[in-house]
């Protein structure tokens, strides 16, 4: 028996071979029950995509991808403005946490011995378990009260706010991997200190910031809890920053939980070019992590 | 090039650095900023339910706003119960992936498809989950609670448990496999080498090795079923009242939020607020405490490579 490093004579001295045979006896046992409960997360995994594709594939056409929504009770009606608003919403949540999330994972990574960096740095890891309903309170009480109306520019902040804490772990990360040979190679030319920074580093840190900002998107994409009580959801096609606006998950939500069988269904098609989205965005990240990744 | 350095003398040598060094450290400080007021909001609009029954309203059972009682217990015992009930179920199964992507299979084929696939599942958004849970594993949960003289509601603590299982096992995974893959290869080397199987390996040098990790792992994702909101809303079942049993209907902090926040008004909103805030504590420390934890293997790992 190995224990702590040091190899103990058991007490009981069983004979040797029927020992071995014991000990080799559990491994097999062991491993065949690892083997079973890996094996076992497929089958969720299986019957998920089997049912997402079956029931999804029946609804979705292009009429389906680019018609808008009918009242209850008329056949049809597409998830058009949910596609348009989900695009809007990501894209708001975009501009508002890249720049931010790049300019503190900057800080975080080159003053790294600063109170505020170390702070910075544990307070964002931490706010990656920030529950995303609790996001959406808190985005309520600051734009939606304020402005006496659900707005996509209050979807937007919720989004932005979920997505700043990965794209700061992400900038940090690629810098901080970085060899100190770059900067002193850009130093040693005389180059500035900002222009060393935006020049040289995050150029050379892009591969992993940019798959930091897509992971965050991903994430996103299909988060229906912060949108509940920001950006509301609508019925119609809206482009105005200061109206509620529709999300794909947001339609799957509003038509899974309606008494309406028909409905249902129009859940089933609009999940299925969720899931879509959200695979090819998977998808997508993998392949610019590996095509794009720089070695030093 | 001679425009530029011409622009630049005008401004002072190393403006644009001050600028730059100034911009950065400001973003820094708006993050801080930011998360104080994520607090200040939800304390400040919470207030009014604090100033009401003070801090009793943990521990009270009741939540009725049309007769005005309001006690968050029901909550805070059905996150609870859920999440603990889910992390159970996924520690046996995040550990052997880990162990069958970390060991056994390590780089081989089958270890790919099978990382692919729980990628997968942590793709698939909460919301489809929920809708999933509803359409086809509700009527199995009623079937099995017939089958066993319960009530058979369908919708309650079991089939979020079940749903929030699948939702976890790819993060615990991720963490898992992570920490695994740091064990040092000359460490498992030295146990073969003196004649351990491969179950006395893991049982005796990798999960002790990574034990500290793990545990952040788990503390993680305990974090993340309890703020799991959409999946868990749209199958426990909305019921206010302390779960009797597994197959009865509840409900959790995120799950009450996002039933009666639209609707609410005055006190009852101020109540909603204060649950989130709850919330958002509990989950806050939770992470707090991963994280350190995780932190310090981290700083093994470097103290690792710099020996080499």
């Amino acid at each position: 028996m190995l224990v702590n490093g040091v190899v103990r004579v058991r007490k009981s001295q069983q004979p040797v071979r029927e020992r071995t045979r014991f000990r080799i006896l559990r491994d097999k046992l062991f491993r065949y029950v690892v083997f079973l409960l890996s094996f076992l997360i497929l089958t969720p995994l299986i019957v998920i995509l089997y049912h997402i594709s079956l029931k999804g594939l029946k609804v979705v056409s292009w009429d389906f991808l680019f018609s808008l929504p009918k009242p209850a009770g008329e056949q049809g009606g597409g998830i058009y403005n949910s596609i348009v608003g989900s695009i809007y919403l990501v894209s708001l949540g975009f501009i508002f946490s890249v720049p931010l999330g790049v300019a503190v994972g900057i800080y975080v990574s080159e003053r790294k011995e600063t109170l505020l960096a170390k702070l910075t740095g544990q307070l964002s890891s931490v706010m990656q378990g920030v529950p995303s309903i609790v996001v959406g309170i808190i985005v309520y009480c600051w734009l939606v009260l304020p402005f006496r109306t659900f707005s996509a520019l209050a979807g937007g902040v919720a989004l932005a706010i979920m997505m700043v804490p990965l794209v700061i772990k992400a900038t940090e990360e690629t810098l901080n991997a970085l060899p100190s040979s770059l900067r002193e190679a850009s130093y040693a030319l005389g180059v500035s200190y900002s222009r060393t920074v935006l020049k040289v580093l995050v150029p050379s840190a892009l591969n992993g910031i940019i798959t930091g900002i897509l992971v965050s998107v991903t994430r996103v994409f299909g988060e229906t809890a912060p949108l509940l009580f920001t950006s509301f959801g609508s019925q119609y096609l809206s482009y105005s920053i200061l109206k509620p606006i529709d999300a794909i998950p947001l339609r799957v939500y509003t038509y899974a939980m309606s008494p309406y069988p028909e409905w249902h269904d129009l859940a089933w098609g609009a999940s299925f070019v969720l899931a879509t989205i959200v695979v090819t965005l998977n998808i997508l990240t993998k392949v610019i992590q590996r095509r794009w990744k720089v070695r030093f | 090039m001679g425009r530029n350095v011409g622009v630049r003398n005008r401004l002072g040598p190393m403006t644009g650095d001050r600028i730059f060094r100034f911009s950065i450290s400001c973003s820094s400080f708006l993050m801080i900023f930011i998360l104080f007021a994520i607090f200040a909001t939800l304390s400040y609009f919470s207030f009014p339910a604090i100033k009401k029954v003070g801090l009793s309203v943990l521990l009270r059972k009741t939540w009725n706003p049309h007769a005005g009682e309001f006690g968050i217990l029901p909550f805070i015992v059905g996150t609870l119960l859920t999440s603990f009930l889910a992390i159970s179920l996924t520690i046996p199964l995040s550990l052997s992936i880990a162990l069958v992507l970390s060991e056994y299979l390590r780089d081989s084929k089958i270890a790919t498809f099978l990382k692919g696939g729980i990628e997968l599942l942590a793709g698939i958004p909460s919301v489809v989950y929920g809708l999933w849970g509803l359409t086809y594993l509700v009527p199995v949960v009623r079937e099995v609670a017939i089958l066993l003289n319960k009530t058979p509601y369908g919708v309650g603590v079991l089939t979020s448990v079940l749903v929030l299982v699948v939702m976890i096992v790819p993060y615990l995974v991720s963490i898992a496999t992570e920490v695994m893959a740091l064990v040092p290869s000359d460490l498992k080397e030295a146990a073969y080498s003196l004649g351990a199987t491969r179950y006395e390996t893991i049982r005796h040098v990798i999960l002790p090795y990574s034990k500290a990790g793990i545990i952040a792992g788990i503390i993680l994702s305990f974090g993340r079923a309890m703020g799991e909101t959409m999946a868990v809303t749209m199958l426990i079942g909305n019921s206010n009242h302390i779960p009797r049993d597994l197959f009865g209907p509840a409900n959790t902090m995120a799950s009450v939020i996002a039933n009666e926040f639209q609707e609410s008004t005055g006190i009852t909103f101020s109540f909603l607020v204060l649950i989130g805030l709850v919330l958002l504590c509990i989950t806050f420390l939770v992470n707090i405490l991963g994280n350190a934890i995780l932190k310090k293997t981290g700083i093994v790992r470097e103290r690792e490579v710099s020996c080499l």
